[in-house]
């Protein structure tokens, strides 16, 4: 079979591209290893929508919404301490919205529904096994399906995190451990009312919490987000430091659940789901090429996922790039080159788009969030000056805030000189 | 203490659905893993699939694995895994997500 263009991967960047490429009047197939769009891919999870306004107007009325997020909070944690920065409004829960919980079973499967009203045939249960390829160019794919190989003027990478199409096309290096994490997740049942009550919302409305200083000081994060009548909590931590920690994963989500902080919410719930999945944390200094003749790489494949440490937006920048593939797509098949050069319009299009502008300004943010005096020094800091600003001493006269940041500084190993350092470089990075 | 009751490990995997395949989709040469300083693949497994043995190698079993990659992004051992995606359709398949 031969069509214009193959994606790989129905998770939200290879729906997107199939979308766009199918409106542009393209032939499309879209290949899905699971038996179903999402039955693979698991995440925390909010989807951040906006960037669907102009392709799917109004789709905040029909996506598989959970919650949406009209509260989010930050919180930093010690063993025994929790500092929550907590943000609420009500301008999130209605039209055009900011961000809803969805699980990726239901959210996969309807963007993937969307790519198919616009024409793309998906092929679920098919692995594409490797590139086909002719002097160099990428032609198609191989599948194992019986019959096989499947041609194309141009395939797009969809296949996420660990793309062995972008690592055979020779993009992407074969193992990464130090610009990717793994997370871990729990899905927990507890009644709606308890949910509710417990996280201070009502109808869908819903609450997004990311969490610093809960991984036993392996680089990373934590965090917990609510859905209509379950709740997820789980942690990110680097490959890497993981392994020489030799901790394992589930035991950094049970240190969360049982947390002070956190056990109240969690308390008494069922564990529906565990889940394992890798993210791409290098962000744009660790971006692959990103076109080969007749090869996309969209979405999580290309790192496109923004991870500026524990504050994930995947998903967006999946279907951004997604979007962005599927447009070049159409418009090298129009001019009659899908060479490298004709593909580089792809490119252009993410730095002309928040994609790849984002990405270029929050650089710095994975090397800085996930450091060693961020993650190891700075939650301990923190908890404990404003446990002291917050400690009424008397009858001993209060001591100035200075006083309390220094002995706080030493106390947790830190010299106020990389503190102001420190500063400054998150002032530069998130400017 | 918090009133949490932490769940065991197998109860944790039995809410996972798996549909197994035939084919082994992650191999694990076990004479490579008896010289491996770190067998890193122990502890990081999220699934906790690799058991080390008395002889110093490692006994794998693929038919609950998560595919998620964190294996041979940390392995140590050259050649140790020969690791693949199960065959369409097969492998882990997750409701929620
Ligand atoms: C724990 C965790 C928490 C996260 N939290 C958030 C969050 O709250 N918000 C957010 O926006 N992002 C979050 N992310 C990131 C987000 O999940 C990803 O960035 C996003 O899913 C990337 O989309 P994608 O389409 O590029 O890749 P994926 O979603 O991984 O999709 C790739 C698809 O390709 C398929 N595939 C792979 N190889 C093949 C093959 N050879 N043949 C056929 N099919 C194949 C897979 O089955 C899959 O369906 C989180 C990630 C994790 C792991
Ligand atoms: S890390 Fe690799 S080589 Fe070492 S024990 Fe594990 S699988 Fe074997
Ligand atoms: S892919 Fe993940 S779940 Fe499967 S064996 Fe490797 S680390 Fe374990």
């Amino acid at each position: 079979m031969s069509y214009d263009v193959v994606v790989v991967g129905a998770g939200p960047a290879g729906s997107a591209a199939a979308l766009a490429a199918a409106r542009a009047g393209l032939s499309v197939v879209l290949l899905e290893r699971g038996p179903f769009p999402g039955s693979k891919n698991a995440y925390g999870g909010v989807v951040y929508g906006r960037v669907l306004d102009d392709v799917l107007p109004g789709w905040w009325d029909e996506v598989p919404v959970q919650r949406w997020v009209t509260r989010r909070s930050t919180m930093i944690l010690t063993g025994h301490q929790a500092l929550t920065v907590d943000f609420r409004t009500s301008d999130w829960g209605q039209a055009p919205y900011n961000g809803c919980t969805t699980f990726r079973a239901d959210f996969d499967g309807w963007l993937a529904g969307k790519a198919v009203e616009a024409g793309a045939q998906l092929l679920t249960s098919t692995v594409a096994t490797g590139l086909l390829r002719e002097g160099g160019r990428v032609v198609g794919v191989r599948t194992d399906r019986p019959d096989g190989d499947l041609r194309a003027r141009i395939v797009v990478a969809a296949d996420g995190v660990n793309s062995f199409l972008a690592k055979e096309a020779g993009l992407l290096p074969k193992t990464d451990a130090a610009h990717t994490t793994l997370g871990v997740k729990e899905v927990l049942a507890l009644p709606r009312e308890v949910i509710d009550e417990r996280f201070g919302v009502r109808g869908l409305e819903g609450v997004d919490v990311e969490i610093l200083g809960c991984t036993r000081g392996i680089p990373g994060g934590g965090f917990v987000y609510t859905n209509r009548d379950t709740v997820s909590v789980g942690v990110v931590v680097s490959v890497q430091h993981l392994a020489a920690a030799k901790v394992r994963p589930e035991e950094l989500v049970a240190d969360l659940k049982a947390h002070p902080a956190i056990a109240p919410w969690v308390r008494g719930a069922e564990v529906k789901e565990y889940t394992a999945h890798l993210i791409p944390e290098g962000g744009y200094d660790a971006m692959p090429e990103l076109h080969a003749d007749g090869l996309l790489v969209t979405g999580d494949a290309a790192g496109m996922c923004l991870a500026a440490g524990i504050w994930l937006e995947g998903v967006n920048f999946a279907l951004g790039s997604g979007l962005a593939a599927g447009r070049a797509a159409a418009q090298a098949i129009a001019a009659g080159d899908v060479s490298r050069a004709g593909l580089a319009c792809y490119r252009k299009d993410l730095e002309s788009s928040f994609v790849l502008q984002d990405h270029k300004r929050l650089r710095r943010a994975p090397g800085l969030v996930l450091s060693e005096r961020v993650q190891q020094r700075y939650p301990g800091l923190i908890a404990d000056l404003v446990q002291d600003l917050f400690t009424v001493t008397n009858p001993t006269p209060k001591p100035g805030a200075l006083r309390l940041l220094r002995a706080a500084a030493k106390r947790n190993g830190v010299k106020l000189r990389h503190l102001a350092a420190d500063g400054l470089a998150a002032g530069r990075t998130f400017r | 203490m918090t009133g949490y009751d932490e769940i065991a490990f197998d109860d944790r995997m039995a809410t996972v659905e798996f549909r197994v395949g035939e084919r082994a989709h992650i191999v694990v040469d076990s004479e490579v893993c008896r010289s491996c300083t770190t067998q890193a693949c122990v502890t990081a497994c999220p699934a906790n699939l690799f058991a080390p043995t008395s002889d110093g190698g490692i006994l794998f079993n693929y038919e609950q694995c998560f595919e998620c990659g964190t294996c041979y992004q940390v392995c140590n051992g050259e050649g140790a895994l020969s690791w693949s995606y199960p065959d369409g359709g097969q492998g882990v398949v997750f409701r929620h997500g």
